[in-house]
């Protein structure tokens, strides 16, 4: 990636004038995780950092700054967000110059914390192939990719920007994760309706209600007017029932099928650690059955839910 | 005369378990891959090697506090009224929190000055705060983003505990802190040694020794105050903040509540429940009008109120103890070092503008 940075740095160094900003990543005060960067003059070029640490996505930034010219740097994934939120005119493809990478896997800290110990004196992380190269003190630790990426890089669809303006450095394949464990999808499609409600209010047992997970939604768009915190109409009480809790996860995934791209911003995001991403992915494989769609992959497509047809290709209906 | 007492490492988990027989043990234990305060019991992993994810806040103000149940039913003699039957609830359960951080146990002294404030006192906090013994486990290996040092505080510090636990070779030197932490160790089968309280010490001073001296963060509360109108720094550094809760409710000193009548039918609870000023609804008036409608705003408040507006108000006492939950935890990587530190740059550097 020590080349893309740079051709990176320099691609922004010329848009940047035709600009109001350009958002990429910096250096983090976590070793582990790199931070949004908000870049309105050059010298803020220098700050920008390219590796698996780059997690967040960013175009969730992109509706909130409508109106203005923004630059974006975008991963595989956080492309098939902008493809969503072009489709949904959340925002307007003239406004926003995109530069698309390939990316080769992106860090989970959490897990990646738990797995090095001590980060004190990490230098650089890199993938190469099947592993994470950890540059600790000048000595290099490498760890399977099972063990350190976040859940989505395992079944990555396409690690390249599809959507760009500017694509840096070389495309290619998704990272190659061996001896990937059990999804939490594949592990609750063979529990028992009963097992898969014990299974939920044990995990949301654990949720403290921050609602970090709408708030990094890229596609979350009620954000300060959600359902979750609403008295009138009172869809969920403030009580710590997990049942009130998964209340809200479940309109959070209706909310967001068949538009969810599982970037995983939601369950990256948030603190407790809760699987909520196999919700959306739940759905997301109704959504394929039933219209064979998948968000995030045609600019030019309408999301199944945002039109109405008097007949169904997948819905025999005239036969239920 | 307070003792120093000592536990092995292969006795201290029967021993908590011991205590269970009596009272609730609240201690960090491995669930669902994290780390976090519950209940203990035969089952549990322990796990006390670092920081907790969450604080050990919720052991004094749970994230949904009960404050009453009431029932409505139809009077009996006159049909058309409605009787209100209202019952209290206070907690009443004894508790033993083992395994805070004296950067946990510090925040509830934050708690303390606001719940229990001379003339006035909640109830339900001091209630629990009554019947918790806070046993305290000195840290030996602060993380990056652990910062205690630069807000008054320190790796081994008391503040706010009843009990300290130290480790040392082969266990822990468990030292008493206040009467009611030395009247509980007194009851209990523990070993005296006074000999070793010396290596529990110095075990504290290296700790404290080797954590990095950046500065302190405290003594700007006029600089941060300087600020509230500059709308400019307030933007810029929430840019890229995404004003969810995850700060406030993993944060040892966010106190902030909401109260809300809870129904079924006839019947229903008055909650408190955990509430924070990133939230939109925090300061949304009833006639729709809302104050602090933006990431800025919200973010100016909760820095103002941890450096400048509570030390303002509890004599130059922070509300932040530098358990860097805020900054490990928040999804695009916050620092609320660096925005302390920025806020005193900018401000006085405004000052040096308006001297020249």
């Amino acid at each position: 990636m020590a080349s893309s940075i740079d051709d990176l740095k320099s691609a922004i160094k010329k848009a940047l004038p035709d600009l109001d900003m350009v958002i990429a990543w910096a250096a983090g005060p976590d070793p582990l995780s790199h931070t949004p960067l908000f870049i309105t003059e050059e010298a803020d070029i220098e700050r920008i950092e390219w590796d698996p640490r780059c997690s967040q996505n960013l175009a969730g930034y992109l509706p909130g700054l409508r109106g203005k010219k923004v630059g974006i740097v975008v991963k595989g994934c956080d492309a098939r967000s902008l493809v969503e939120l072009l489709q949904e005119k959340l925002i307007d493809r003239e406004d926003v110059t995109i530069f698309g990478l390939h990316c080769t896997g992106a860090v989970d800290a959490r897990t990646a914390r738990k797995a090095l110990g001590s980060l004190r004196g990490l230098e650089s992380v890199s993938i190469d192939g099947g592993t994470a190269s950890f540059s600790v003190s000048g000595e290099s630790k490498t760890l399977p990719l099972a063990g350190v990426l976040q859940k989505k890089c395992f079944t990555c669809t396409g690690a390249d920007a599809e959507v760009c303006d500017h694509f840096i450095g070389e495309h290619g394949q998704p990272p190659q994760v061996t001896d990937i464990p059990a999804t939490t999808l594949e592990e609750l499609q063979a529990m028992s309706m009963e097992e898969r409600l014990h299974f939920w209010e044990d995990q949301m047992s654990r949720c403290i209600r921050c609602y970090a997970c709408r708030s990094a939604c890229p596609l979350c768009v009620c954000q300060d007017h959600c359902a979750a915190q609403s008295r009138e109409p009172h869809w969920v009480d403030q009580t710590d029932h997990p049942r009130e809790k998964l209340m809200f996860q479940a309109i959070h995934a209706l909310h967001t099928a068949g538009r969810c791209t599982e970037c995983g911003e939601c369950e990256r995001a948030c603190p407790m650690g809760l699987p909520i991403m196999t919700l959306k992915q739940a759905l997301n494989l109704s959504i394929q059955d039933l219209f064979d769609y998948k968000a995030g992959t045609d600019p030019d497509q309408a999301p199944p839910l945002f039109e109405f047809r008097e007949e169904e290709k997948n819905i025999k209906e005239r036969d239920w | 005369m307070p003792t120093a007492r000592y536990i092995a490492n292969d006795k201290l988990m029967p021993w908590l378990l011991s205590l269970t027989e009596t009272r609730q043990v609240l201690a960090p234990v491995q669930a669902g891959g994290q780390t976090l305060f519950a209940p203990l019991t035969a089952d549990s992993q322990l796990d006390i090697n670092g920081l907790a994810d969450a604080s050990a806040k919720a052991a004094l103000l749970p994230r949904c506090e009960t404050l009453f149940e009431f029932h409505y039913s139809k009077s009996e003699g006159i049909p058309s009224k409605t009787e209100l039957e209202v019952r209290e609830t206070l907690p009443d359960q004894d508790t033993f929190l083992f395994g805070a951080r004296p950067c946990d146990a510090k925040g509830f002294t934050v708690f303390d000055r606001v719940y229990d404030g001379g003339t006035r006192r909640d109830i339900y906090y001091c209630t629990r705060r009554d019947k918790t013994i806070v046993a305290t486990l000195a840290c030996t290996d602060p993380a990056d983003t652990c910062f205690c040092n630069r807000v008054g505080g320190g790796p081994g510090d008391t503040d706010g505990s009843d009990i300290l636990f130290t480790p040392v070779d082969g266990g822990y030197v468990i030292e008493p802190v206040t009467e009611r932490g030395e009247a509980f160790l007194a009851e209990q089968p523990l070993v005296e040694a006074e000999d070793r309280k010396e290596e529990a010490r110095k075990v504290r001073e290296k700790v404290a020794e080797a954590m990095p001296d950046e500065g302190s963060l405290g003594g700007a509360k006029g600089e941060v105050l300087e600020l509230f109108d500059d709308k400019e720094f307030w933007g810029d550094v929430t840019a890229k903040c995404l004003s969810c809760g995850a700060c406030s409710y993993l944060c040892p000193t966010c106190y902030c509540f909401n109260m809300t009548d809870e129904s079924n039918g006839d019947d229903g609870v008055r909650v408190r429940t955990w509430d924070n000023c990133m939230s939109f609804q925090f300061t949304l008036e009833g006639s729709g009008h809302n104050p602090r409608d933006g990431k800025a705003q919200r973010m100016r408040n909760r820095i103002g109120h941890k450096f400048s507006y509570y030390p303002e108000l509890h004599d130059g006492n922070l509300a932040c103890v530098g358990c860097g939950r805020c900054i490990v935890h928040c999804p695009v990587s916050m620092d609320v070092r660096a925005i302390v530190a920025q806020a005193r740059d900018r401000a006085l550097a405004k000052q040096e503008h308006a001297n020249d």
